[in-house]
C-alpha cells in the first residue's frame, strides 16, 4: 500500500514538473478562441451523441465561441458550419439536461467530428416539463451533491457527505453515527426523504442515524429552510430530498459496481447496481450494498468497539411514460453499530473520569467484532407510486408508503439479561399522498396535494428496561397549496400555503414520584388509565394545528446573477421524546425528562441568497435569520442521588430562540485545469429568553479546495482540501459538582467547555480508464486526515471521551458496464 | 361510488391493521439496584452495625435514604458482608447472586476518607484470584469520624491497583457517615 502510494504521488510530481508550462500556454492559447487568417472556406460539421449508449442528440446547441456563429443538431444528431476561418476555434456545445462542455479545434481544412455528451433524456418525474422547473423552491437555493461525490466517498455515511454543502455540519455520537446539522438545527427539524418517502426512523435521538444507504442514491438536494411545502411543513432546519437514478427511454442494461477499502478500520465495502430499461418506459433497478470495518483508530490509540456491519439492498420497478407511469420501490437497510466501549458512563463519576483522563479510558486490541453497548437498525421501505397527465389539466400522483423501522439498543448487562437489547422500539408508518401538478394557466403554476399518515410505536417491554419512549399512534393529515407566477421575464413571485392536523394517543407507565413530582397527579388526573404499586399507566391525547407559509421573490440581474428571497413561517409538533422522556438515559448517563404540556414550536425564518456566475467564477452568497418561538431544547436543571451515584438531570424546555448566520460557496476557475472551491458556514445561535447562547451550535468552519484536472491524461483528477474548524466560544455553562469519594471532596463535571480548533487536510485523486464494450473504470485514492492530526469535535458526542478519527487512506475502484 | 369502495377498503386496511392492542404491560426494571446493605459483625459480640442506602424509586426524582445504625468501636475488627438487593420487585429480589455468579466481571472498592481511622480488606475473590470484595475485614484504629464509601464497579480492569486504576462503569456508589468512638 506504502509503495502504491509513493508512486503515485511521485509520478505526478514528475508529471506536473513536465507537463505544466505546456499546459498553461495551451490554455491561454485556446482562450484567445480565434486566430485570424486569410482561408474563410472551410466547413466544420460532425455529430453530437449520447456518451452512454452512442445515441444521436437532436437539438443540440453548438456555439463558436467569442463569435455568433450557433447551429443546432437535428435528429440524427448532425450539425454543419459553414465559411470558417483557419485557426483555432474554442467550441460549447450543449443540450437540455446535459452538461455543457467546451472542446477545442484546429481547422485547417474541412473537418469532421463527434461531441459525446454526458445525457439522460426523459429523466424519470421530469420528462420535458420546463426545461428549468426541477427546483422545488423556486425562492430558496437548493444546493445539490453530485453522484461523483456520492460515489467518491461509497463507504461514508450520509452526514458526512452532506458537510460538502456550506452551512451543513453534523452532529456525531461517534464516527459512524452521523446525523445532519442544517442551520445549527437537527433531528425532527430535518426532514430526509429517500425516494420522496420521507423517512420515519425514530429522528428525535441524536444517537440515531438516518437509516439511508447512500448508494441507493443518485443525487442529493438539500433546501435550507422549511420553504419547499410540498414535502413537509415542519422542517424548520431545512429537508435533505436524495434521488435515485434517473432512467433512459431506451433498450439498454447497465450497471456500476464501486470497491472501496479503507486502511482505518481496516475495512471496506462493496456494492453493485444493475438497471434495465426499454423503449416502452419500463425499468427495473436492482442495488445491493455491504460495508464492513473494524475499531477505527484516534491518531494515537485503538477506539475499541466502534467497528459496524452494514447490509442494504434496494429494488424498483416500474414504467415510465409522459402521460402516466408507476414506480414500485423497496428498500432494506440493516445496520450493527458498535458504540465506543470508554464512553459507557454510568454515572456522573465515571464522567468526570473520562473528562479529566489525557487519553481514551479503555483500550483493546484492534477486532472486527461489536459487542455491547452497540446499536442494531433495519429500515424497511415499500413505495407505489402512480401518476397521469391529463392534457390542459395537469398531472395527477398517488403514492403510498409503508415504513417499518426497528430499533434494538444493546448496553453492557448483567446476569440473564446480558444478551438481551435494553432498547426495542418498533415504528411502523403508513402514508397516502395525493398531488395535483396543475397544467391550467400558462403563467400561473400551482401544486396542490393531501396527505394522510398513521404511525405506531412499539416499545418492547420485554427488554426489562422501562421505556422512554411510550406506546403510541398518530395519526398526521396535511394539505398544501403552492404556486408561482411569473411577474415578468425577470421576477417571479413564489407563495405557498400549508396546514398539518396532527394527533397523538399513548399510552406511557410514569413512574408514581415523577408523576407527583411534577404534580401531574393534580393536571392530569383524567388520564390515568391504571395505578399500580410504583407506577401509573397514562393515555396522554394531545392534538396540534400547524400552519405553515412560505412567500418568496426571485429576480434575475442579468445572464450570470440573480437575487432570491424567501420568507418561511413552519410549526413543528412536539415529538415523542420532547413529550414523554422519563428516565435514565443510559448513552448519555444523564436523567431525561420530557413535559406533557408543550406547545409547538414556531419558526420564522428569512434568507437571501446572492448568485453570481460568470466565466470561470461562481458565487453563492447566502445570509438568513430564523427566530424559532417555542423552541423545544434541553438544558441542566438539577443533580438527582441514587444508588449509583449522581446524574445530572436535563428537562426539555421551551424558549424563543434565534439562529443567524451566512454561507458562502465561491468556485473559482484559474485555468481549465486548476481549480478551486471554498466554502463557509457562520452562524450564532442565541437562547433570548435566558441570553445565553444555544447548545451544539456548530462553530464557525471554512473549507478549501484545489484541484487539478486533465481530461487528456485519463481523466485525471488530483484535490487537496483543506477544513478548518474553529473552536465554539459561545456555549452555555452546564457544568455541575459531584461528590468523588477517593478525593472525598465536590469536584467539577466540566461537560460544556469546548475543544480546541482544529485544521484537517484530505487529499483525493483519482483516473480513469475505458476499455471496450464500453466499460468504464476508474480508479480513486484519498487520504482523510492526510497529517494524522489529533483533535476533537464540539459535535460529537464522544468528544469527552476519546478524539476523533485518524488517517485513513482509502482506495476506491468504480466500474461502469 | 366505486371511488368510495376504494376509499373504504383503504381504511379499514390501514385502521384495521392499526387497532389499538390492550394495556402495554408494565416493565419491572430488573436489573435496578435500589438498596445496598451492609451488615458490620464486630469480633467482640457487640450489637451488629448496618449501613444501609435504599433509594425505591430507582432514577426518580426520590434521593436515597442513607442510614448508619451505630458508631464503630475503635481498635475493632469487623466481619463486613454487603447485601445487593432490587425492592421494586416483590419479593425483593438479591443482585448480590448475581453479582458474585460474575464475579470476574466486578469487584466492590473501599474509600476510606483521609482522617476516619480504619482499614478494610477483602475476603472474598473471583475464580482468578482477584478480589470481589462483597465480603471483607474491617479493622478500626483511633477515634475518628468521616466518610466510607463503597463502589461497585461492573467490568473493571482486573487485576488494578486500585479504583482510579480499574475502569469499568459504576453499578454502586454509596457513601456512609462513619463515627469511630
Amino acid at each position: 500500500m506504502q509503495n502504491f502510494i509513493n508512486f503515485r504521488i511521485g509520478s505526478f510530481n514528475h508529471y506536473m514538473k513536465l507537463k505544466l508550462p505546456i499546459l498553461i500556454f495551451t490554455c491561454l492559447l485556446v482562450s484567445t478562441f480565434k486566430i485570424y487568417s486569410q482561408n474563410c472556406t472551410y466547413n466544420f460539421s460532425g455529430f453530437v451523441m449520447d456518451s452512454h449508449d452512442q445515441s444521436p442528440l437532436s437539438n443540440a446547441t453548438i456555439l463558436i465561441e467569442g463569435t455568433d456563429n450557433i447551429v443546432v443538431s437535428d435528429s440524427n444528431g448532425y450539425f454543419k458550419f459553414s465559411g470558417l476561418c483557419q485557426g483555432k476555434y474554442s467550441v460549447s456545445v450543449s443540450h437540455l439536461k446535459c452538461k455543457s462542455k467546451t472542446f477545442s479545434i484546429k481547422l485547417d481544412g474541412n473537418i469532421e467530428k463527434t461531441f459525446k455528451l454526458e445525457h439522460h433524456i426523459n429523466e424519470l418525474n421530469e420528462v420535458i416539463i420546463l426545461g428549468e422547473s426541477d427546483k422545488r423552491s423556486k425562492t430558496i437555493f437548493e444546493n445539490k451533491i453530485s453522484n461523483e461525490l456520492i460515489n467518491n466517498n461509497s463507504s461514508s455515511v450520509l452526514g458526512d457527505i452532506l458537510k460538502n454543502v456550506s452551512g451543513v455540519s453534523s452532529i456525531n455520537s461517534g464516527n459512524s453515527i452521523v446525523k445532519p446539522v442544517i442551520n445549527g438545527l437537527h433531528g425532527s427539524r430535518v426532514d430526509i426523504l429517500n425516494n420522496e418517502v420521507n423517512i420515519q426512523d425514530q429522528q428525535w435521538g441524536i444517537e440515531h442515524a438516518p437509516s439511508i444507504d447512500i448508494n441507493s442514491i443518485e443525487n442529493i438536494y438539500v433546501i435550507k429552510g422549511a420553504g419547499a411545502l410540498q414535502y413537509s411543513g415542519s422542517a424548520i432546519g431545512g429537508i435533505i430530498i436524495a434521488e435515485p437514478s434517473k432512467t433512459l427511454l431506451k433498450d439498454s442494461l447497465y450497471g456500476k459496481t464501486l470497491v472501496f477499502g479503507g486502511s482505518n478500520g481496516k475495512g471496506g465495502s462493496i456494492m453493485s447496481k444493475l438497471t434495465r430499461t426499454y423503449q416502452s418506459g419500463w425499468f427495473s433497478t436492482i442495488q445491493g450494498t455491504f460495508k464492513r470495518f473494524g475499531d477505527f483508530n484516534a491518531p494515537d490509540y485503538v477506539m475499541s468497539n466502534t467497528g459496524f456491519i452494514d447490509k442494504s439492498a434496494s429494488f424498483r420497478i416500474g414504467l415510465n411514460q409522459y402521460n402516466y407511469g408507476f414506480e414500485f420501490f423497496l428498500s432494506h437497510v440493516n445496520n450493527e453499530i458498535g458504540i465506543l466501549k470508554a464512553s459507557h458512563a454510568s454515572s456522573a463519576g465515571d464522567q468526570i473520569r473520562a473528562i479529566r483522563s489525557e487519553t481514551i479510558l479503555y483500550i483493546d486490541e484492534f477486532t472486527y467484532k461489536i459487542a455491547p453497548p452497540k446499536q442494531k437498525v433495519t429500515h424497511n421501505l415499500a413505495k407505489l407510486k402512480v401518476y397521469k397527465r391529463f392534457q390542459d389539466f395537469g398531472k395527477v400522483t398517488f403514492q403510498y408508503h409503508f415504513q417499518n423501522n426497528k430499533r434494538l439498543e444493546f448496553d453492557i448487562r448483567r446476569g440473564i439479561n446480558k444478551n438481551t437489547s435494553s432498547t426495542d422500539l418498533r415504528l411502523k408508518t403508513h402514508t397516502l399522498t395525493l398531488d395535483f401538478d396543475s397544467n391550467l394557466f400558462e403563467k400561473f403554476d400551482f401544486k396542490y396535494g393531501i396527505k394522510g399518515e398513521f404511525q405506531n410505536n412499539f416499545p418492547n417491554p420485554e427488554t426489562g428496561v422501562k421505556r422512554i419512549i411510550p406506546d403510541y399512534d398518530k395519526y398526521d393529515f396535511g394539505t398544501y397549496f403552492i404556486s408561482n407566477i411569473k411577474l415578468n421575464k425577470n421576477w417571479l413571485l413564489e407563495g405557498g400555503i400549508r396546514y398539518d392536523y396532527s394527533k397523538i394517543d399513548a399510552l406511557k407507565y410514569y413512574r408514581k414520584t415523577f408523576w407527583e413530582s411534577r404534580n401531574y397527579n393534580n393536571i392530569y388526573s383524567n388520564i390515568v388509565v391504571n395505578e399500580l404499586t410504583n407506577q401509573v399507566l397514562t393515555n396522554p391525547v394531545r392534538n396540534f394545528n400547524n400552519f405553515s407559509t412560505t412567500i418568496g421573490l426571485s429576480k434575475k440581474i442579468n445572464n450570470f446573477s440573480s437575487v432570491l428571497l424567501n420568507y418561511s413561517i413552519a410549526s413543528r409538533a412536539p415529538n415523542p421524546s420532547e413529550l414523554f422522556s422519563e428516565g435514565l438515559h443510559h448513552s448519555s448517563a444523564r436523567i431525561e425528562l420530557g413535559d406533557l404540556s408543550f406547545s409547538a414550536e414556531k419558526s420564522h425564518k428569512i434568507g437571501l441568497t446572492v448568485s453570481h456566475k460568470k466565466n470561470n467564477i461562481s458565487i453563492v452568497i447566502n445570509p438568513y435569520i430564523n427566530s424559532i418561538n417555542d423552541f423545544i431544547y434541553i438544558n441542566p436543571t438539577k443533580i438527582e442521588q441514587t444508588v449509583r451515584g449522581s446524574f445530572q438531570v436535563w428537562e426539555y424546555m421551551q424558549t424563543n430562540a434565534q439562529i443567524w448566520g451566512i454561507d458562502t460557496d465561491i468556485n473559482y476557475d484559474f485555468t481549465e485545469k486548476f481549480t478551486s472551491k471554498n466554502q463557509i458556514s457562520f452562524l450564532k445561535g442565541i437562547d433570548k429568553t435566558n441570553s445565553e447562547p444555544l447548545i451544539n451550535m456548530p462553530p464557525l468552519n471554512f473549507k478549501n479546495e484545489i484541484s487539478y484536472k486533465n481530461s487528456d491524461f485519463n481523466n485525471l483528477i488530483v484535490s487537496i482540501q483543506s477544513d478548518f474548524t474553529f473552536k465554539q466560544n459561545d456555549y452555555p455553562n452546564d457544568n455541575f459538582e459531584v461528590f468523588v469519594p477517593t478525593t472525598g471532596k465536590m469536584e467539577l463535571v466540566d461537560i460544556s467547555s469546548t475543544p480546541s480548533a482544529y485544521h484537517l487536510l484530505n487529499l483525493r485523486s483519482s483516473v480513469e480508464f475505458k476499455k471496450e464494450n464500453n466499460i468504464k473504470i476508474k480508479v480513486g485514492l484519498s487520504i482523510n486526515n492526510l497529517l494524522n492530526k489529533s483533535y476533537k469535535n464540539y459535535l460529537n458526542r464522544m468528544r469527552n471521551y476519546s478524539h476523533d478519527l485518524g488517517r485513513s487512506i482509502i482506495l476506491n475502484l468504480n466500474l461502469r458496464y | 361510488m366505486k371511488k368510495l369502495n376504494i376509499y373504504a377498503l383503504i381504511m379499514t386496511i390501514l385502521f384495521v391493521s392499526c387497532s389499538k392492542d390492550d394495556d402495554p404491560v408494565a416493565v419491572n426494571e430488573e436489573e435496578v439496584i435500589t438498596t445496598l446493605t451492609v451488615t458490620l459483625v464486630p469480633s467482640d459480640a457487640s450489637a451488629n452495625i448496618i449501613l444501609k442506602t435504599q433509594d425505591l424509586d430507582g432514577d426518580g426524582p426520590n434521593a436515597p435514604v442513607v442510614t448508619v445504625s451505630g458508631d464503630l468501636k475503635a481498635s475493632l475488627a469487623y466481619r463486613g458482608s454487603m447485601k445487593f438487593e432490587n425492592e421494586t420487585e416483590t419479593p425483593a429480589e438479591d443482585i448480590t447472586l448475581e453479582v458474585v455468579e460474575e464475579a470476574d466481571e466486578h469487584q466492590v472498592f473501599y474509600t476510606v476518607a483521609s482522617g476516619l481511622s480504619m482499614i478494610v480488606t477483602s475476603t472474598k475473590d473471583d475464580s482468578a484470584g482477584n478480589p470481589l470484595g462483597t465480603e471483607f475485614n474491617l479493622s478500626t484504629n483511633v477515634a475518628s469520624t468521616g466518610k466510607l464509601t463503597f463502589t461497585l464497579r461492573h467490568e473493571p480492569k482486573k487485576p488494578n491497583t486500585g479504583l482510579a486504576d480499574a475502569g469499568g462503569s459504576t453499578d454502586i456508589e454509596a457513601t456512609f457517615d462513619i463515627v469511630i468512638k
